[in-house]
């Protein structure tokens, strides 16, 4: 045990705690198991935006006020991503993964945390165009509603389509990404044909269990902001739910060192961050 | 093999910061009783080839900051590109992709309002070259949790902008030349 002194905590860090208890008993959301300095960030960016004097202040909104606990879980959960983030990682999935999942007459896909919807998006594009999108059906969960909507609308800013599709031929696109939307004024939105495969649905990796039997598990960027042990916990739901053999794909600095449930997969691409499950597991 | 560290010295610079970090790591003496955690704008997908260049003319282990790993003492942690970097009150680091601070991710004021928080007075904040003005209000954090505040000379700063507001915000224990930085640190630690 490395010892660290331990100060009498600051007003700010028991508000913190106060606030999370009273989701959590009030209204069942539990962040308990967040990762607390990119949480309290958060919170204190919500405090200022709403206009609040201090979290208390908050906390006793969130008591008495149902109407405010959505757009307070929206504000929580932050969701950023971009088409084809990390091409390379796009890459490794199509040339490393696809040819293995071509083998499997029907395809279950699952992603886990799929914020506005840009990654799911991103991998229907692809699968398309590796033929295998008919026999494909995409699970795209979130815990957030708010998200969840935006994700199914496929609309993106316009100003994003260059940094897309820049991303889509970096991940080996085969067309052109201009193929897949329709631009308006200063929006795009995507090829309404992309999400006939795609079910958009709520899941909280926090409370919810083991989700249809999933060929591959993309959930990048997702982890980083759970603790330990809940970590742990997710992993091995993803452990559970996986076919044997299937894969799990993380963001791209994550690691599975710090949970036990790391030893059942196995590294395919580690650069990629992309694992198999393990072929047995105890 | 490393003890955590009881001590940290965080390090946030921008354009020009290249150049400037390379003197200050080269004043660093060896087997040095802190962990060192630096923030460089770099603008590329990773940060492998500024951890290789850094480690030519450091005399202390360099390498990036891993996901949920231990800040550890004499060695020299550098925030990967694309993330937030934080740094828990367990002294771990983790990371988030939140929406850029100061047009940029990973943000100085991030790092530094986290590590204010972990190691209060048992910190060091340095800030250096750099054109915007993120880790101004990080430095002040520190600076309210009893840290100590290094801010480099605007005037020799290649861009001036972020040690001046850095200055203007949260003020500085030292006010220093590039070349007088390390030396600061060292005697620090001592």
């Amino acid at each position: 045990m490395h010892n660290i002194p331990m100060a009498r905590p600051e007003p700010e860090d028991v508000e913190i705690e106060l606030f999370i208890r009273a989701l959590q008993l009030r209204h069942g959301y539990d962040f308990s198991q967040y990762t607390r300095a990119s949480f309290k960030r958060r919170v204190l960016n919500l405090v200022t935006a709403q206009g609040f004097g201090s979290i208390s202040e908050m906390t006793g909104r969130l008591l008495r006020d149902d109407a405010f606990v959505a757009p307070l879980v929206a504000g929580l959960s932050v969701p950023v991503s971009d088409m084809f983030r990390n091409p390379g990682v796009f890459k490794a999935l199509r040339e490393a993964v696809f040819p293995l999942l071509k083998s499997y007459p029907n395809l279950n896909i699952w992603q886990a945390g799929c914020a506005f919807g840009e990654e799911v998006y991103s991998l229907a594009i692809l699968l398309q165009e590796a033929g295998l999108y008919e026999r494909t059906q995409i699970y795209a969960t979130d815990f957030n509603d708010a998200a969840l909507a935006r994700a199914q609308e496929g609309i993106f800013p316009a100003r994003e389509a260059r940094t897309y599709s820049e991303n889509y031929l970096a991940a080996g696109g085969a067309g052109s990404f201009s193929d897949y939307y329709h631009a308006r004024y200063e929006h795009i939105k995507l090829d309404e044909q992309l999400k006939r495969n795609i079910t958009f649905a709520n899941h909280n990796l926090v409370a919810d269990g083991i989700f249809c039997e999933p060929h591959l598990i993309l959930c990048r960027n997702v982890l980083i902001y759970f603790t330990d042990t809940l970590q742990n916990r997710v992993l091995s739901l993803f452990r559970d739910s996986l076919i044997r053999g299937g894969f799990l794909c993380l963001g791209n600095k994550e690691t599975l060192d710090f949970a036990p449930a790391g030893k059942d997969f196995v590294a395919v691409d580690r650069r990629a961050r992309i694992f198999r499950r393990a072929s047995s597991n105890q | 093999m490393s003890d955590a560290a009881a001590a940290a010295v965080v390090i946030g610079c921008s354009a020009g910061g290249l150049h400037a970090l390379r003197i200050v790591l080269a004043g660093l003496r060896p087997q040095l009783p802190a962990a060192l955690v630096v923030v460089c704008h770099t603008g590329s997908e990773d940060v492998e080839m500024l951890v290789g260049l850094l480690k030519r003319d450091c005399a202390l282990p360099v390498s990036e900051a891993g996901e949920r790993c231990q800040l550890l003492e004499g060695q020299v942690h550098v925030a990967p590109s694309g993330y937030h970097l934080y740094i828990e009150q367990e002294r771990r680091f983790s990371l988030s992709i939140d929406p850029k601070v100061c047009f940029v991710r990973p943000s100085i004021d991030v790092l530094f309002e986290s590590a204010a928080q972990a190691f209060t007075s048992k910190l060091a904040a340095v800030v250096m070259t750099g054109a915007n003005d993120d880790g101004a209000l990080g430095l002040r954090a520190v600076r309210a949790r009893g840290g100590l505040a290094i801010v480099q000379n605007p005037a020799e700063a290649l861009a001036p902008a972020m040690p001046q507001a850095a200055l203007n915000l949260a003020g500085a224990d030292h006010v220093c030349q590039l070349a007088e930085i390390a030396p600061v640190i060292n005697r620090w630690c001592a």
